[in-house]
C-alpha cells in the first residue's frame, strides 16, 4: 500500500480541526491569528495533494493565491493589533468588544 | 522502497500533527510560533513528495520566511508575557467536540466516498521533462491572468493599509 492521497487529505483533516480548536479555545489574538495560518495550510496540502493525484496544476495555482492572501492578510491583521494594544494595553480576544451591546 | 516511502509519510506527519498540537497548547506565544514554523516545514517535505517543489519553495519562503517573521516581531514588540489563559473549561470542550465532530465527519466522507479520475496531462515525469517553475508560470500568465493582476492589486492595498493603519497618528 503506497502512500495514497487519501492519507494526506486525512493528515489535513486533522491539521484543520487542530486549528479550529485553537481559534476556538485560545484567548491571545496572535495565537488565533497563527491558528488560522495552519487552517489555511491544513486546505493547502489538500489543493496540492488533489492536484499531483489529478495531473492538474490549476490547485496549485489555487494555493499560490491563497499564500497572497494570506501575506495580505497577516500585514493588515498584525497592524490591526498593534493598533488594539496601542488602545487597549492588551490583544486578548475577550477585550475585542467594541461593538458588543 | 514503499516500506520507505511510507515511513517517511508518517515520521513527517506525526511531527507536523505535533508541532500542530503545540501551536495550540503552547502558553508562550514565541513557542506557538517556532511549532508553527515547524509545522510549515513539514508540509513543505509533503509537497515535495507530491512533485511540486516550486511551491515547497514558496512555502518556506512566504509563509516560514516572511509571514512568520512577521507574527515574531509583532509578539516581541508588543513583548506579552505568557499570562494570557485560555478560555472556561466549557468553551475548550465545546471546541474540542465541535471540531472532533467536523473531523470524523470529514473522514467518513473521505471513507465512503471516491475521487473521480479525470486524470490531466500532468504527471511526475513531465514535471520532470518541463520544470514545476515553468509549468507555473505558463498556467498563471494564461489562464490565471486575470486573478495574477488582482492579487497584485491586493497587495497594494494590503501595503496602504497596513501602514495606515499601524501609524501613530492617522
Amino acid at each position: 500500500m503506497i502512500v495514497s492521497v487519501y492519507h494526506y487529505m486525512v493528515l489535513s483533516a486533522i491539521l484543520f480541526s487542530l486549528g479550529t480548536i485553537g481559534v476556538l479555545t485560545r484567548r491571545n489574538a496572535i495565537v488565533v491569528f497563527m491558528c488560522i495560518e495552519l487552517m489555511l495550510n491544513a486546505v493547502n496540502l489538500t489543493f496540492i495533494a488533489l492536484s499531483s493525484y489529478l495531473g492538474n496544476m490549476d490547485g496549485q495555482i489555487f494555493v499560490f493565491f491563497i499564500m497572497t492572501v494570506a501575506a495580505a492578510e497577516a500585514a493588515v491583521g498584525l497592524a490591526l493589533m498593534i493598533t488594539f494594544y496601542r488602545n487597549r494595553e492588551s490583544i486578548d480576544v475577550e477585550d475585542f468588544s467594541l461593538l458588543k451591546l | 522502497m514503499e516500506i520507505l516511502q511510507q515511513l517517511f509519510f508518517y515520521v513527517v506527519a506525526l511531527v507536523a500533527v505535533i508541532s500542530g498540537l503545540l501551536v495550540v497548547t503552547c502558553r508562550n506565544p514565541v513557542n506557538s510560533a517556532i511549532s508553527l514554523v515547524m509545522t510549515f516545514f513539514c508540509l513543505a517535505m509533503f509537497y515535495v513528495t507530491l512533485h511540486a517543489p516550486f511551491m515547497a519553495a514558496i512555502q518556506i519562503m512566504v509563509y516560514a520566511g516572511a509571514i512568520m517573521v512577521l507574527i515574531v516581531f509583532v509578539i516581541m514588540l508588543l513583548n506579552l508575557g505568557s499570562a494570557v489563559a485560555v478560555r472556561y473549561r466549557h468553551a475548550v470542550t465545546g471546541a474540542v467536540v465541535a471540531s472532533g465532530l467536523m473531523l470524523f465527519q470529514v473522514l467518513i466522507m473521505l471513507k465512503k466516498g471516491s475521487v473521480s479520475v479525470v486524470r490531466g496531462p500532468i504527471d511526475a515525469a513531465h514535471v520532470e521533462a518541463v520544470g514545476h517553475t515553468e509549468l507555473i508560470g505558463q498556467s498563471l500568465f494564461t489562464d490565471f491572468l486575470l486573478p495574477f493582476e488582482i492579487a497584485s492589486i491586493l497587495l497594494l492595498v494590503a501595503i496602504v493599509g497596513a501602514v495606515v493603519l499601524a501609524k501613530r497618528e492617522v
